[in-house]
């Protein structure tokens, strides 16, 4: 099965709003979030897109 | 020699002329190269030859003969298929690819101009074997504008007013005028975006053109144009920096989002209203004749 779209992670800085089958990255501060953030869109070669104050999710597309 | 042999040089010499005609590296860049232009080229020679010894035969009465057209209907399909193939193969490799309809919008055309060497080469011998040179050369003449008037569709200025609109954020959301175009997060990738992009919109002059530019296809082949033409900040790994086209559901306008390396918005503006408009995104909803209810017309 392939998948069109998916989540690849998922980054935040509220680890009682998320879970599921994505890694979870947790941070104590939004840059610490931020810069995981743009790590990991660089290595993933997803996008990193807000969901909320707080909440990145890096998508394949 | 004989009678016939001044007639045919000159119809596949002309041919082969408005093949070359027809055959021009533009802002397209495509074909760029010596090998693919030389096959075009021989296929425009084989062309003229075809339309050319048509006249000939059907003088010294060897019907038989025309029925190497059909053969000429095949290989130049095969002609069609090659250019799709290649094409598609190119596609993967793009930046900003050219997209499905695209292609098969060029495949069309490298066929179809081989018809119009064909009918450009036979028009031209039989006014030469009918009158004399001076004939063929004005048939000529008029046949290559012909050729020309044909190969050039219509453009999108024809059917859209194109407008600059400076994208901006709102939140994480990217908006071109009032059209939502993605979602970036990062707060560096936002600053990026924000000084190399520019935003533009096409509002559609009529119901037809709004169906049209609403394909797929026309929206990636302007995109494909515009990154060809002016450059394109982006590379391979970063997907968030994408030039996107979306539509407004509500009045069927389209919000275009580039990325080019050259800033400049006259040129931007002037390449996106020369886009071609895709033959096979055109759709014409508002030509449909509607059947009265109850009525005797059976077109359905």
């Amino acid at each position: 099965m392939t998948h069109e779209k998916m989540i690849l992670a998922i980054i935040t800085t509220n680890a009682e709003n998320v879970a599921g089958g994505a890694p979870i990255f947790v941070c104590r501060t939004k840059e610490e979030m931020e810069q995981i953030a743009t790590n990991l869109e660089a290595i993933l070669d997803g996008i990193a897109h807000e969901l909320s104050d707080g909440l990145f999710v890096i998508v394949k597309h | 020699m004989n009678e016939y042999t001044f007639p045919i040089l000159y119809g596949v010499a002309v041919g082969v002329l408005t093949r070359l005609y027809l055959l021009r590296t533009d802002y397209r860049q495509y074909p760029t190269y010596l090998h693919g232009r030389t096959i075009h080229i021989a296929l425009g020679a084989i062309a003229a030859g075809l339309g050319t010894i048509a006249v000939p035969a059907i003088m010294e009465k060897e019907f038989a003969a025309i029925t190497f057209l059909a053969l000429a209907a095949s290989q130049f399909r095969d002609v069609r298929n090659m250019e799709r193939n290649t094409l598609n193969e190119l596609d993967q490799y793009e930046l900003v690819p050219r997209g499905k309809t695209y292609i098969e919008g060029i495949a069309i055309v490298f066929e179809g101009r081989n018809y119009l060497v064909i009918f450009v080469s036979f028009f031209s011998t039989l006014f030469y074997l009918m009158w004399n040179v001076w004939a063929a050369l004005v048939v000529s003449v008029i046949g290559i504008m012909v050729a020309r008037r044909f190969m050039s569709g219509s453009r999108l200025k024809d059917i859209a007013d194109v407008k600059y609109v400076k994208p901006h954020f709102e939140g994480a959301g990217l908006y071109v005028d009032n059209i939502y175009i993605m979602n970036i997060g990062l707060p560096a990738r936002r600053e990026e975006i924000l000084r190399y992009g520019m935003g533009f919109i096409l509002t559609p002059k009529n119901f037809n053109a709004r169906t049209t530019i609403a394909n797929l296809g026309q929206r990636q082949a302007i995109l494909h144009d515009v990154s060809t033409a002016l450059g394109i900040y982006r590379d391979s790994g970063t997907p968030a920096l994408v030039p996107l086209a979306k539509r407004d559901l509500n009045d069927g306008r389209v919000g275009v989002f580039i990325l080019p390396q050259v800033k400049d918005v006259e040129k931007a503006k002037a390449v996106i209203e020369n886009v071609p408009v895709l033959e096979s995104a055109i759709r014409m909803p508002a030509k449909r004749r509607w059947k009265r209810r109850g009525g005797g017309s059976d077109d359905a």
